[in-house]
């Protein structure tokens, strides 16, 4: 391609990019270049500065120098409103929709037709009813309260106030992340849909099965600059990882021979209130035991019914082959049961509290005497978990809000390190996290398993649920598939494959 | 118990230098409202006067004993409407019980020393119930502590109507000899031990202890760890409900303290339609100290600089002669401008 066809074919170029915050230098200098018609995958860790880089070409933030131009103009977005209507949006993760609002109201929101000052509700409706059937929505009434639809369809109605603009550039940032499979499939579709029309599409995500499969060139940002770029399909996976972490990450998933011994926690035909219908399994010591299926299967529901977040309608459960009561999680950490959340922003830690205080907040006891807690020992007992996992941060005292959603999630496990628990529920232990925590945290259930004869650390039993397929194939000995809260029985991983997996939580695999 | 060492880093969500600079600025906001107040009203009878200052410290010790439990009950993440309500009532079981007896033999001649004991433990009792129900009320019915409290407000005014029979209550002339009457006694402040008002040393002593209790006991981080995060609580087995009620006992308890200390600011008499809205000033005592109502940020040091300020503004607006509507403008732009300059020195740093 000659340099003048490369410039027509051109509808967003960025050279030179950079901004600070304060001390921070969030972007370095980043160079970017978008063609209309084709899905550019920028990809890096959380820290990396793609979500600066998005806030910047959205204008949301301004930068400090550098230029964009956008269809061969000079571009300088005063804020996000006057960037939507030169044709730049956004898709942020957490999606801004007025949730009591209706689906037509929130398409055209900022850029209401009006009679004088009357809204023109039959031109509102209009237009969505347009931007609707364009992001395959055509069975959705304008007039839909939005907080009432799926996640899935709340996105779409994201999008269609995009498309309800004539958006030139669209910018997803890790649009599948709460999707579930069959909904990401719909997503792509569209995507493709769009592209064919000639809209240029940022797709920002930690998936790299998906980039694979949706994406046409990859960018990849380290340490607030663009380090590498390239078309997908002609560089291997693995290059594109050790370019995201500067170095070669040598196996991502762990999986030491490792010995299941005695049974730890059993359960057998489980009920909570709506979910799970049943659910029974038995995890020995030693073994890392993975629960797949669709998100709202009842697989999280599974674990909080056990851990006595959510009622228990019926069932057994037996931990250290004792039988046991529906309990409460005050009992169930003195068994030595620990969870993390799938929801580390607003279950999982408290955000503004420090991490040595998120750390210890199961396990208060022993840091003073009686019922006295001493600073100084909460700070140590966090210490050497921040400094093995590792956790990056200043210090135990830093509050949580200010790490990486990574370290945020290493803190999260190491909760259930420095409470010692025998058995480690996971749901989600991965989700939105960069691939380097992710290597970390799949070292650590590895290790975790295996306990360690050499300084007594008998091994512990893991339970991961997890919508992340390659993830349980992974690290997994033995993967169980829920599926409209029922959940299967837990199978070696070596019986399974991704299909396989699949079929089971669709419910399909019965029908043959 | 130990001090923590100054190389530690302190674990409460604020790390040490930032926790100084805070500090550091509420003393400076204190220091400017006092000094504008001392240069504007000079002389014998203006705001530096030893009448004034004695009566500041009056003020100050009722403010400051129901900011501490209101302190408490922010940084778990609720609020407490009833306070105003719960000192009155608590004021008026003061009075009452003082004043039980027949007209010509009450009781509290006879029994000098006990009666007035007893009169406190009905205070403290009482307003640690209303606190109970305040609590269990919030964790059994679900509903937020506003609305709770916005109604046990109404009901612990009407109690102390229905107690006081709508009247004032005047117990014996005699009580005002006894210690009860005399614990915000002026006559004996500055230059004398002890130096200051009985109550005012009650006042220190109890936001001491509460601060040590915040910090180094276990339902102290879990009252944190519940404001800042029910949910993150719960999953770690925080007993919520438990400490949910708990919390607005202790609540009610200075409540009850207060309401104990404003019978004797009062003059020994109870009031049933006194300090309504106080409230308003507790919890912009505990605001301007830095308390979050999102919960699990708040210090005791902090409230307590705030409980200067506001007694120190309603004080200076009344010798300055602003009138009532000055004094409640400058109030209110005060609140606002502290809590503003708070959340911009924390939105700068992250």
């Amino acid at each position: 391609m000659s340099d003048t066809q490369l410039k027509s074919a051109t509808i967003l170029t960025v050279r030179g990019l950079t901004k600070s915050f304060g001390a921070t230098q969030a972007l370095k200098g980043v160079d970017l270049t978008l063609a209309p018609g084709e899905v550019l995958a920028l990809i890096g860790e959380n820290g990396a500065g793609k979500s600066t880089l998005m806030k910047v070409l959205s204008g949301a933030h301004s930068a400090d120098s550098g230029e964009m131009t956008l269809d061969g103009a000079p571009y300088r977005p005063s804020g996000p409103l006057h960037a939507r209507g030169l044709g730049v949006c956004m898709i942020y993760q957490e999606l801004a929709l007025a949730t009591h609002l209706s689906a037509m109201e929130n398409i055209l929101l900022g850029i209401e037709p009006t009679w004088g000052p009357f809204m023109n509700w039959r031109e509102t409706r209009a237009v969505a009813r347009r931007a609707l059937d364009e992001v395959g929505l055509s069975g959705l009434d304008p007039a839909a309260i939005v907080g009432a639809l799926s996640i899935a369809e709340q996105q779409l109605v994201e999008i269609a106030r995009a498309v309800a603009v004539g958006c030139k550039v669209l910018v997803l940032d890790e649009p599948t992340s709460s999707l579930t499979q069959k909904d990401v499939q719909a997503l792509f579709a569209l995507v493709r849909r769009l592209r064919a029309k000639g809209v240029a599409i940022v797709y920002i995500s930690h998936a790299l099965e998906e980039i694979e499969a949706l994406c046409d060139r990859f960018t990849v940002m380290r340490d607030g600059e663009t380090v590498g770029q390239g078309k997908v399909g002609d560089v291997a996976v693995s290059r594109i990882i050790a370019m995201m972490v500067g170095r070669e990450v040598a196996d991502l998933y762990p999986r030491s021979p490792r010995l299941a011994s005695d049974p730890i926690l059993e359960i057998r035909a489980l009920a909570g209130q709506k979910f799970p219908k049943s659910a029974g399994f038995v995890l020995r010591r030693g073994e890392v035991i993975g629960i797949a299926g669709l998100i709202g299967s009842g697989r999280t529901e599974t674990l909080r019914a056990l851990f006595g977040l959510d009622p228990v309608s019926s069932g057994e459960i037996r931990i250290h082959g004792k039988p046991t009561k529906p309990a409460g999680p005050g009992v169930r950490w003195a068994q030595g049961l620990g969870l993390v959340s799938e929801d580390r922003k607003t279950e999982g830690l408290a955000q503004n509290l420090s991490i040595a205080e998120n750390l210890t907040l199961s396990k208060l006891e022993g840091l003073g005497p009686w019922r006295f807690v001493r600073p100084s020992l909460q700070n140590a007992a966090a210490e050497p978990w921040i400094k093995a996992f590792p956790i990056k941060c200043q210090d135990g005292g830093q509050p949580v809000e200010a790490l990486s959603g990574g370290n945020q999630q290493k803190v999260a496990i190491a909760r259930l390190l420095h409470h010692d628990c025998d058995v480690l529920l996971l749901d989600e232990p991965t989700r939105g996290i960069d691939v380097g925590s992710k290597a970390q945290i799949y070292a650590w259930i590895d290790k975790l398993a295996l306990g360690d004869p050499s300084t007594g650390k008998a091994p512990k039993a893991v339970l991961v649920v997890s919508s992340y397929l390659p993830e349980l194939l992974g690290i997994c000995d033995r993967i169980a598939v829920m599926s409209r809260g029922v959940l299967g029985e837990a199978k070696p991983v070596a019986s399974w494959t991704e299909h396989s997996l699949m079929l089971a939580a669709t419910g399909q695999d019965q029908r043959v | 118990m130990s001090q923590p060492t100054a190389s530690a880093p302190l674990v409460s969500g604020i790390k040490n230098s930032s926790r100084v600079v805070a500090v550091l600025g509420r003393l400076a906001a204190l220091a400017a409202v006092y000094a504008f107040f001392a240069f504007l009203t000079p002389g014998s009878k203006g705001f530096m006067s030893d009448a004034n200052t004695q009566l500041m410290l009056q003020d100050i010790a009722v403010v400051a004993m129901a900011a501490i439990g209101m302190t408490i009950i922010i940084i778990a993440g609720g609020i407490d409407l009833s306070a105003g309500s719960s000192i009155a009532l608590a004021m008026i079981t003061t009075a009452y019980v003082l004043n039980l007896g027949p007209a010509d033999a009450k009781l509290v001649l006879a029994h000098p020393t006990l009666l007035p004991l007893l009169a406190v433990g009905a205070a403290i009792a009482v307003s640690v119930l209303i606190g109970f129900i305040n609590g269990a009320l919030v964790t059994w019915l679900r509903i937020v502590p506003f609305i709770i409290t916005l109604g046990t407000m109404q009901m612990a005014r009407g109690l102390a109507k229905l107690v006081a029979n709508e009247q004032n209550i005047y117990p014996p002339e005699a009580v005002q000899d006894l210690w009860i009457a005399r614990l915000l006694d002026p006559s004996k402040t500055v230059l004398t031990w002890p130096f200051l008002p009985v109550a005012v040393w009650l006042v220190i002593g109890a936001a001491i202890l509460t601060a040590l209790f915040l910090r180094y006991t276990r339902l102290g981080r879990h009252i944190f760890a519940l404001g800042s995060n029910e949910k993150t609580a719960v999953l770690c087995g925080v007993p919520v409900n438990r400490t949910k009620i708990l919390v607005y006992m202790i609540g009610g308890l200075f409540s009850g303290l207060a309401g104990v200390l404003f019978f004797a600011r009062l003059g020994s008499i109870g009031q049933p339609t006194e300090a309504i809205g106080y409230e308003l000033f507790v919890i912009a005592a505990a605001v301007i100290g830095g308390a979050s109502l999102l919960g699990g940020r708040g210090t005791i040091l902090g409230t307590m600089i705030g409980a200067l300020i506001i007694t120190i503004l309603r004080n200076g607006g009344v010798k300055m002669g602003w009138p009532q509507y000055t004094q409640e403008i400058v109030m209110g732009a005060v609140i606002i401008i502290a809590v503003a300059i708070d959340n911009l020195r924390t939105a700068r740093k992250s």
